[in-house]
């Protein structure tokens, strides 16, 4: 695939004498939302941080558009055109919602003397709201993120992750804690986002409706390994998955 | 407030500060002096402490640095006006050093690295005579001559008397509102929303592109320069400086004028430094009980309001707004 | 030899000193999260209590007795109860404004003493006198010796309390778990208390000790608040015996560098010590850096 976004390559992690990952290797394109699912201690969090560069595996390579991103710092893979969010609600609570966004952008926006003597805004306001139309934050646009309800601040997260226009996202369990309502408002402009600019998504999560309804892909992880590939509905069929879950 | 617009309230208040030694003695023109000092070295530990969350208990430290710097400068004959820059400058990258230890350790861990800081400068100050002058210190320290404003003497301005004391104080006043300008348009920057990002929630600005180590050094090097601009006043000011002036209990004071101001708020040092340096004028009728007085205030006002007296101001105004201080929210940057 | 064995124990002896306050300092860390910057001017009040109680007339060892039972309610139950307890309970309080809080304390302490005492050092009564041994030829002061027994002793007691009495074990489930422990039925609020005096009378016998060197002066507790955070930290932020090892290593140090190296910078070994523990090892020479076990 030339359009390959992310690329991980028989990655191996263990921690003292246990292997948390063995040898996984899967491939993500331009514009795929990737699901990364498995029960618990199924090695997806440490799959995760080395994808996202906090870990460097025993073995193996992770490449982002062709760079390797092993021991890089979260700032480097962030301007390479990695966004994320987290599991915990992580926003700036006393800054407003404007302010968290344009932050979430002006990294990526003229050099480090421009954002000094440059506009306050760094030329991004236009784009800020838009964004946060996008997200319908809009009316929230003056309140300081701490005053959000939880819903409106996951909102936020995940709009900051977009504000760099970034090539991927991993998304680390966007459900957790998200009421119904505002799972599907979520869920809805993800996949909106990702029809419209194309962006690629890695999606980690506990709640298997909505990532069965939201990727295109699914990936399951058992003990370290892939046990299953696929489309969701191939996925939710396999013999293998449901022996995972259920504790077969 | 939305009537009277902000910049007409910065204006009166300009206007009150050129007024204000007029007619008076020379004390209190230095006291005046005292105060816009100290208000740059607390506004500048106010971008390291308040916007970008580092605690110091160093600026008096800097303060020392830069005041060391133009005193041995200016009483060779260089002129303040190249003495103060490289006074500035030297602060700026001693504060950068001093900023490593913040990349590894926060909170109190830090608080005690730069209060050990501040301690070693003053035992060098002490001991190496031969630069520093030990613990007499350094004296006679000339006042610039600005060739049609020498402040070294008397002088008359439109049938105003002005006293070298008062020729200082517009000095101050005027190295104060460049100050200020320069901090206001670096806090409204896009840098100023970068420190507050680091202070708020630091594994998420990291991952927002934000260079957080670069950050948080840059913050250390600002605040502290502004540490040493100050000094470079104190100098010409006082003319007389030895190492105990610059003891820990004066990067106490200042620490205290941040918080006691509000730390975070633009004008909150302003007001800080004149509750620690003009109240004990105000309250000298108490003559040694101030410091007991004063000291009993601000745990009062500690308990009751812990973001300051601007924090007393802003819970009137907005009741409902929640304040945080510091990193009380470093939990919320996710760990996976 | 005779020489450094001299100095060696006069360290031990002024470090296990230190480590008192120190102890009191990592005390208070864990079960209350509080950093004291009035530490110093807990170990420089109760001096003067005593001097009080004796320009009352009471004999030495009455005075000693009144000037805990005084210390231990003004610097233990009263600071509890009107600076710690209102701000950890407001939830931006906790932090920077309570270290801002001990500080101004100290101040208050401090020029309290100054004005209501007296700005001069006074002299105060040595608890243990007593001349010298001759050991190996080297002189070995007897006041030393007894210093760092009684110091050892009540680490030792205090110890044994944290580790074998009911209370002792329900404090230190305090300090390391509030939450589990509040469910298992410790009252942690009292345990917390108790903490609070168990600080103020280590501070208080630290002052007992410590101050016929110095004198009764009310500057004392600025020296001695920096070396009793910096052997808590040098030693280990959460441990008891870490604190006892900084203490001790810092006053075998101070004296080293003072005999041996330099008078002059004698007050830098401890500071750069601090630096460098900090930056290597933060959680201490002896802590563990995860937790906050007794």
């Amino acid at each position: 695939m030339s359009d390959t976004v992310l690329s991980v390559r028989n990655i191996s992690k263990s921690f003292g004498g246990i292997r948390a990952v063995n040898d996984v290797s899967f491939e993500v394109g331009k514009g795929e939302v990737l699901g990364l699912i498995g029960p618990n201690g199924s090695g997806k969090s440490t799959l995760f941080n080395c994808v996202l560069g906090q870990l460097r595996p025993d073995q193996g390579e992770v490449h982002v558009n062709g760079k390797p991103v092993a021991g890089m710092r979260a700032c480097d893979l962030n301007r390479l055109g990695v966004g994320r969010t987290f599991q915990q609600l992580s926003v700036f609570p006393e800054m407003t919602v404007l302010d968290n966004i344009i932050l979430a952008g002006q990294e990526h926006k003229g050099t480090m003397w421009s954002r000094l003597f440059g506009s306050a805004d760094a030329g991004l306001s236009g784009e800020a709201d838009r964004l946060i139309e996008f997200f319908r934050l809009r009316h929230l646009r003056q309140e300081k993120a701490g005053s959000l309800s939880y819903g409106q601040q996951k909102l936020l997260d995940a709009a900051m992750a977009f504000m760099a226009g970034p090539d991927l996202v991993l998304l680390d369990e966007p459900a957790g804690g998200v009421n119904l309502t505002m799972l599907g408002n979520l869920k809805e402009r993800l996949q909106t986002y990702n029809r419209d600019h194309g962006t690629t998504f890695v999606v980690i999560e506990h709640n298997m409706e909505f990532v069965m309804s939201l990727c295109t892909r699914v990936i399951v992880l058992a003990e370290g390994s892939i046990i299953a590939e696929g489309s969701p509905e191939e996925v939710r069929s396999n013999q293998q998955v449901i022996d995972a879950y259920l504790g077969g | 407030m939305a009537i009277i617009p902000k910049w007409a309230f910065i204006l009166v208040g300009i206007v009150l500060l050129v007024l204000a030694p007029i007619g008076q003695g020379n004390y209190v023109a230095l006291i005046l002096c005292s105060w816009l000092m100290y208000t740059i070295a607390a506004m500048g530990l106010n971008l390291t402490l308040g916007y970008a969350g580092q605690i110091s208990l160093a600026q008096g430290s800097f303060m020392a640095i830069g005041a060391y710097i133009t005193a041995l400068l200016t009483l060779s004959g260089v002129h303040w006006l190249v003495a103060m820059p490289l006074a500035v400058l030297g602060c700026f990258i001693v504060g950068l050093l001093v900023g490593f230890p913040a990349l590894r350790v926060k909170g109190h861990f830090l608080a005690f690295v730069t209060l050990a800081f501040n301690t070693l400068v003053v035992l060098v100050l002490r001991n190496e005579d031969w630069l520093t002058g030990g613990s007499y210190g350094k004296s006679n320290m000339p006042r610039p001559d600005f060739w049609l404003f020498n402040t070294g003497t008397k002088s008359t301005f439109l049938s105003i008397p002005l006293s070298s004391n008062q020729k200082m104080y517009y000095l101050c006043l005027a190295v104060f509102i460049v100050f200020a300008l320069l901090m206001y348009g670096l806090i409204r920057s896009p840098w100023g929303r970068a420190f507050k990002g680091l202070r708020e929630n630091p594994i998420r600005a990291e991952s927002l592109g934000l260079d957080t180590r670069r950050l948080t050094l840059l913050a250390f090097a600002i605040g502290s320069a502004a540490g040493g601009l100050a000094g470079a006043l104190v100098s010409p000011v006082v003319q007389y400086i030895e190492p105990n002036s610059f003891a820990l209990q004066h990067s106490l004071r200042i620490l205290l004028m941040v918080v006691v101001g509000g730390s975070g708020f633009f004008f909150g040092p302003m007001l800080g430094a004149a509750v620690v340096i003009l109240l004990p004028e105000f309250l000298r009728f108490t003559e040694g009980y101030y410091l007991i007085i004063y000291s009993g205030l601000v745990i009062v006002l500690m308990v009751y309001s812990p973001s300051g007296l601007m924090g007393v101001g802003s819970r009137i105004v907005a009741a409902v707004r929640p304040k945080r201080v510091a990193r009380t929210d470093m939990k919320e940057g996710a760990q996976l | 030899m005779a020489q450094f064995l001299q100095v060696l124990l006069s360290g031990l002896a002024t470090g296990s000193i230190y480590a008192l306050a120190a102890i009191g300092f990592t005390l208070l860390w864990q079960a209350a999260q509080t950093v004291n910057f009035a530490q110093g001017e807990f170990v420089m009040l109760p001096a003067f209590f005593v001097l009080i109680a004796m320009g009352l007339g009471l004999p030495l060892p009455v005075a000693l007795l009144v000037a805990l039972a005084v210390s231990v309610f003004v610097l233990g139950y009263l600071f509890k109860r009107l600076i710690v307890e209102p701000m950890k309970a407001s939830k931006t309080g906790g932090g920077l404004p309570l270290v801002i809080a001990t500080m101004s304390l100290a101040i208050f302490l401090k020029e309290g003493v100054k004005e209501f005492y007296g700005a001069e050092a006074q002299p105060y009564p040595e608890l243990v006198s007593g001349g010298s041994w001759d050991v190996f030829g080297a002189i070995v002061s007897v006041t030393d010796i007894a210093h760092l027994a009684i110091s050892l002793g009540v680490v030792v007691l205090l110890t044994l309390f944290l580790n074998r009495t009911r209370t002792g074990r329900a404090m230190q489930a305090t300090a390391q778990n509030p939450d589990v422990a509040k469910i298992l039925g410790v009252d942690t609020k009292r345990m917390v208390l108790y903490t609070f005096l168990i600080n103020a009378a280590l501070a208080t016998l630290a002052s007992f000790l410590i101050t016929p060197f110095y004198l009764a002066k009310f500057s004392n507790g600025e020296y001695l608040g920096l070396i009793a955070f910096i052997a808590a930290i040098v030693g280990g932020f959460n441990q008891i015996r870490g604190a006892l090892a900084g203490g001790l290593l810092i006053g075998v140090l101070d004296n080293m560098t003072a005999t041996y190296v330099t008078a002059e910078y004698r007050a830098a070994v401890p500071l750069v010590l601090l630096i460098v523990i900090i930056l290597w090892r933060p959680e201490g020479l002896l802590g563990t850096s995860e937790g906050r076990s007794v």
